[in-house]
C-alpha cells in the first residue's frame, strides 16, 4: 500500500469514527455553519464536538503548518481528506474569516511571534476574526480611509469608523486598516493592526439589509488600544496587505457564480411544463435561461482554464480579472431568473409555506455581491486600466 | 482532460500566426475580391499550407494525415479567423476530411484521405436547400437507378464550391422533409453529367456557390456511410464543423476587439484619447470578459471532439451560440468604436463584420444553436 492509500485508509477509519451524525447532515443555510469563537453560537452541540476532534488533528485548517495548528498536509493528502469527508457528507467542522483572510495575510506578512500568537487560536475555533475595511466615506474608493492610529509609544490609540464590518458584533478580535501618515498619497500611511474587540472604546450596532438579515456592522473606535506588537507588516504599508487579502475575497465572492447542481431550465419545466417537443412553454423564459446557462457553463469552463493553466506553469492569466465581475453578476441574473421561474411563492417573505422567504430573501442578498469587495463598476475599471491599457 | 494548449499546440499556433499573417492576410482576402476572383483562395498560398501538412492536421495517421486532433485544427482555424485568410480550411479541411472520416468506407478513406491531405483533394458538403440550416428538411431526391442513383435538386451555400472536385451531397432517399432518417450522403465528382456549378457571392468575399443537379447518375459506390442512415455521421461532422467555425470566430472576434482597443488608444476627441472615457472602457472591459469566456468554451469544445466526449453535441451548440453572439458583439463594436474611418472600405475593420456574419449563419447560427443547446439541456 502506497503512502497516500494508507492515509486514505486511515482517515477513512478516523472520520467513521469520530464524525458524529448530525455533522453528516447538509448544511441548512449560512446560520447553521459553525463559526467558533469566545462564545459561540452552537446549533447543535456536535458541532463543538467535530470541531474540537478535528481541531486536536490540525484538520480544520488542513494546509496550515503544524507548528501553527494546521494539519500539514500536501496538495494530495488535503485533497483525500476533502474526498473521504465528502464520501459521508461531513461538514466542514470551523468556518471563519482567521481562515480564509486573516491567516494567509499573517502566514505571508506576520511575524513568527505574531504567527504563534494568532494562528492556533483560529485552527481550534477559539477567536472569531472580523475584517475592518470600509468606512462611510471610502468605499469602492477603500484608500481614502481615515480611521486614525496615533502613535503612543508601546501602542496606538484608534478613533474613527468602520462600515460593512461583517459580524462585528459577533467577533472577538479585529484585523483593521487605520491611517498612521496623512502627509503622502493616499496609498501610503495605511497600517494593517490586529486588536480585541472587547477593548474599551469598541462598539458596534448591526446594519439591517434588504434581505432581512444583519450579518454587518457599523463599529465605532473611541480612543481603543492596540499594542505595536499587534502591527502586521511595517508601519504604513498597509495597502499592500489589503490588496493581497481584497483578492482573496473576490475569489470567494465570485465563486457564488459556479452553476447549481439543479439546472433553472429543468426546474423551470416543472412549473411550466413542455410543449411537445421538449421546449419549456414561454419561449421568451425559455431564451433567458438559455442565455444564463450557456454563460454559466462558459464561466466554470473559465475557471478551470485559469486552473489548469495556473497549474501548467502559464502563471495567473488576465482572464482571472473577470472572476468577481462576472461570478457575481451571473449570480444576480441567476437570482432573478429564480424569482421569475418561482412565481409567488418566490416572493414570499416569511413562513413555512415560503421556507422562510429563502428565495427572495437570496434574491435581496445577491445584489450585494456586485457591491461588496469592489464593486462591478471599480472591477470593469480595473480591466480596462491595467488588463487593456486604456489611459486615465 | 486540463484545459491548457500542450507545447506543441503553441508551437503549431504561432507556425499559423507566421505564416497566415505573411502570405494569407486581410491583405490578400482584399486583393482576392477587388480581382473578382472566382476560387476565392490563391492556389500557390494552399500549396504552401499543404507543405505544412494543415490540410491532414487532423487526419490520422493511417490515412497520411499529421494525427495532431481537432484541437490542432481549431488553433489553426483561429489563426485563420484573425487574419481573414482566404484558404479554403473550413471546405475541404474542417468539413471534406470530417465528412470522409465520420462516414466513409474503409476503401473510401483508404482512396481519398491521403490526397485531401496533401492538399491536392479539394472536397466539400453540399446540403443547405433553403435560407436557413435545417438538414432534416432535406428536399433534394436521390432515386434508386439500376445499380445506382439518380439525384434531382439544387443546394446553397456550397463552400468553395469552384475548387471541390468532390461534393458530399446529402440526399433523401426515403421519408419526408423533416424527418432525420431516410437521408443518404453521395459523393458526386464536380464533372458530373447533370450538375451545374454556379458562382454566388457573399458579403464576405469567399468562394461559394450553389449546385443545380437534374438527374445526375451516380454509381451505388458512391454511397458514403449507409443508405438512408447518413444522420448520425453527418450530425457528428456539423458538431465538428460548427467548433471549428467558433474557433474562426474566436479568432474574428478577438482581432477585432485588439484593433479597437488600439485605436481607442490612438484617436483624440475633444482634446483627450477616446480610450480615457469610461464609457468606451466599460464596453471594452465588457467584451474582454466575454472573449475569454468564449476562449475557454472554444477549447473545452475542440478537446471534448478528440476525447469523444458523449458531451460534444451540447458543447458544439453552446460554443457556436457563444461565439455568434461573442463575434456579433466584437464586430459591432468595432465599427461604432472607430466611428465614420469604420465605415470606410478603405479601412479593414469592415472585412472582419462581413466575415463573421458568414461564419455565424454556416451550419446553423445563434438562434439555431441556442435553441439547440437548450433542447439538449432538457429544456
Amino acid at each position: 500500500m502506497s503512502d497516500l492509500e494508507k492515509f486514505r485508509a486511515d482517515t477513512r477509519a478516523w472520520l467513521e469514527e469520530n464524525c458524529p451524525p448530525a455533522m453528516r447532515e447538509p448544511v441548512r443555510g449560512f446560520d447553521d455553519l459553525y463559526m467558533g469563537g469566545r462564545n459561540p453560537e452552537v446549533d447543535h452541540p456536535d458541532q463543538q464536538v467535530w470541531c474540537q476532534r478535528m481541531a486536536e488533528r490540525g484538520w480544520t485548517v488542513p494546509h496550515w503548518p503544524r507548528e501553527y495548528g494546521g494539519g500539514g498536509l500536501n496538495k494530495e493528502e488535503a485533497k483525500i481528506l476533502q474526498q473521504e469527508m465528502a464520501r459521508i457528507g461531513a461538514r466542514r467542522p470551523l468556518e471563519s474569516f482567521g481562515i480564509s483572510m486573516l491567516g494567509p495575510a499573517l502566514l505571508k506578512f506576520g511575524t513568527e511571534a505574531q504567527k504563534q500568537e494568532h494562528l492556533p487560536p483560529i485552527c481550534r475555533g477559539e477567536i472569531r476574526w472580523c475584517q475592518g475595511y470600509s468606512e462611510p466615506n471610502a468605499g469602492s474608493d477603500l484608500a481614502s480611509l481615515q480611521t486614525r492610529a496615533e502613535d503612543r509609544g508601546d501602542h496606538y490609540l484608534i478613533n474613527g469608523q468602520k462600515v460593512w464590518t461583517s459580524y462585528a458584533d459577533k467577533a472577538d478580535w479585529i484585523f483593521c486598516l487605520v491611517r498612521t501618515d496623512n502627509s503622502g498619497s493616499k496609498h501610503e500611511g495605511i497600517s494593517f493592526v490586529l486588536f480585541d474587540m472587547a477593548s474599551e472604546g469598541v462598539t458596534t450596532r448591526p446594519i439591517k439589509l434588504i434581505s432581512g438579515s444583519s450579518p454587518f456592522c457599523e463599529t465605532f473606535f473611541d480612543n481603543v488600544r492596540a499594542e505595536k506588537r499587534n502591527l502586521v507588516g511595517e508601519e504604513g504599508k498597509g495597502w499592500a496587505i489589503a490588496k493581497y487579502l481584497l483578492t482573496h475575497e473576490r475569489e470567494m465572492i465570485s465563486g457564488f457564480g459556479t452553476a447549481p447542481k439543479k439546472s433553472l431550465g429543468s426546474v423551470a419545466v416543472e412549473t411550466y411544463g413542455a410543449d411537445a417537443s421538449g421546449r419549456l412553454r414561454n419561449g421568451i423564459l425559455r431564451h433567458t435561461i438559455a442565455q444564463y446557462q450557456l454563460d454559466a457553463l462558459a464561466f466554470g469552463a473559465t475557471m478551470s482554464r485559469v486552473g489548469d493553466e495556473a497549474k501548467a506553469g502559464q502563471g495567473l492569466g488576465a482572464a482571472s480579472s473577470i472572476f468577481k465581475y462576472y461570478g457575481t453578476e451571473l449570480n444576480k441574473r441567476r437570482n432573478e431568473l429564480n424569482l421569475a421561474i418561482g412565481g409567488e411563492p418566490a416572493l414570499g417573505w416569511d413562513g413555512d409555506v415560503y421556507e422562510g422567504g429563502a428565495t427572495s430573501r437570496d434574491w435581496l442578498r445577491s445584489k450585494g455581491n456586485s457591491i461588496e469587495g469592489g464593486t462591478s463598476e471599480v472591477q470593469l475599471n480595473i480591466i480596462a486600466k491595467r488588463v487593456l491599457g486604456l489611459p486615465d | 482532460m486540463a484545459l491548457v494548449l500542450t507545447e506543441e499546440q503553441v508551437m503549431l499556433k504561432e507556425s499559423a500566426a507566421g505564416l497566415l499573417a505573411e502570405k494569407a492576410g486581410v491583405a490578400q482576402l482584399r486583393a482576392l475580391r477587388d480581382a473578382d476572383d472566382a476560387l476565392g483562395f490563391a492556389p500557390d498560398v494552399w500549396r504552401d499550407i499543404a507543405g505544412m501538412g494543415w490540410p491532414g492536421i487532423a487526419i490520422p495517421e493511417a490515412y497520411g494525415g499529421l494525427g495532431y486532433g481537432y484541437t490542432g485544427l481549431g488553433l489553426v482555424l483561429e489563426q485563420a479567423g484573425r487574419h481573414l485568410s482566404p484558404v479554403p480550411l473550413q471546405s475541404t479541411v474542417l468539413l471534406g476530411a470530417t465528412l470522409l472520416n465520420e462516414l466513409g468506407s474503409e476503401a473510401q478513406k483508404q482512396a481519398l484521405l491521403a490526397p485531401l491531405a496533401a492538399g491536392e483533394l479539394h472536397v466539400t458538403l453540399a446540403l443547405q436547400e433553403g435560407p436557413l440550416h435545417a438538414p432534416e428538411d432535406t428536399a433534394l431526391k436521390a432515386e434508386a437507378d439500376g445499380a445506382g442513383y439518380r439525384l434531382h435538386g439544387s443546394k446553397c451555400l456550397v463552400l468553395d464550391a469552384l475548387a471541390a472536385q468532390q461534393f458530399v451531397v446529402i440526399a433523401r432517399t426515403s421519408g419526408e422533409p423533416g424527418d432525420s432518417a431516410g437521408l443518404t450522403a453521395f459523393l458526386v465528382p464536380a464533372d458530373a453529367a447533370g450538375l451545374t456549378v454556379e458562382r454566388r457571392s457573399l458579403v464576405d468575399a469567399r468562394g461559394v456557390g450553389a449546385l443545380q443537379l437534374d438527374a445526375v447518375q451516380v454509381p451505388a459506390d458512391a454511397v458514403l456511410g449507409d443508405v438512408d442512415g447518413a444522420w448520425d455521421g453527418l450530425s457528428r461532422s456539423l458538431d465538428i464543423a460548427n467548433i471549428g467555425l467558433a474557433a474562426e470566430l474566436l479568432g474574428i472576434a478577438t482581432e477585432a476587439f485588439e484593433r479597437t482597443v488600439g485605436y481607442l488608444k490612438e484617436r483624440k476627441q475633444f482634446g483627450k484619447v477616446i480610450g480615457s472615457f469610461q464609457g468606451l472602457q466599460h464596453r471594452a472591459a465588457e467584451l474582454f470578459a466575454e472573449l475569454e469566456l468564449s476562449r475557454s468554451l472554444v477549447l473545452k469544445a475542440l478537446q471534448a471532439i478528440d476525447a469523444d466526449d458523449p458531451q460534444l453535441p451540447v458543447l458544439a451548440s453552446a460554443a457556436k451560440a457563444k461565439l455568434c453572439e461573442v463575434a456579433q458583439r466584437a464586430t459591432n463594436e468595432g465599427i461604432q468604436m472607430h466611428g465614420g474611418i469604420g465605415m470606410t472600405d478603405e479601412y479593414d475593420i469592415g472585412f472582419f463584420i462581413k466575415r463573421a456574419r458568414v461564419a455565424q449563419h454556416c451550419f446553423g447560427d445563434y438562434n439555431y444553436h441556442l435553441d439547440r443547446f437548450a433542447r439538449l439541456s432538457g429544456f
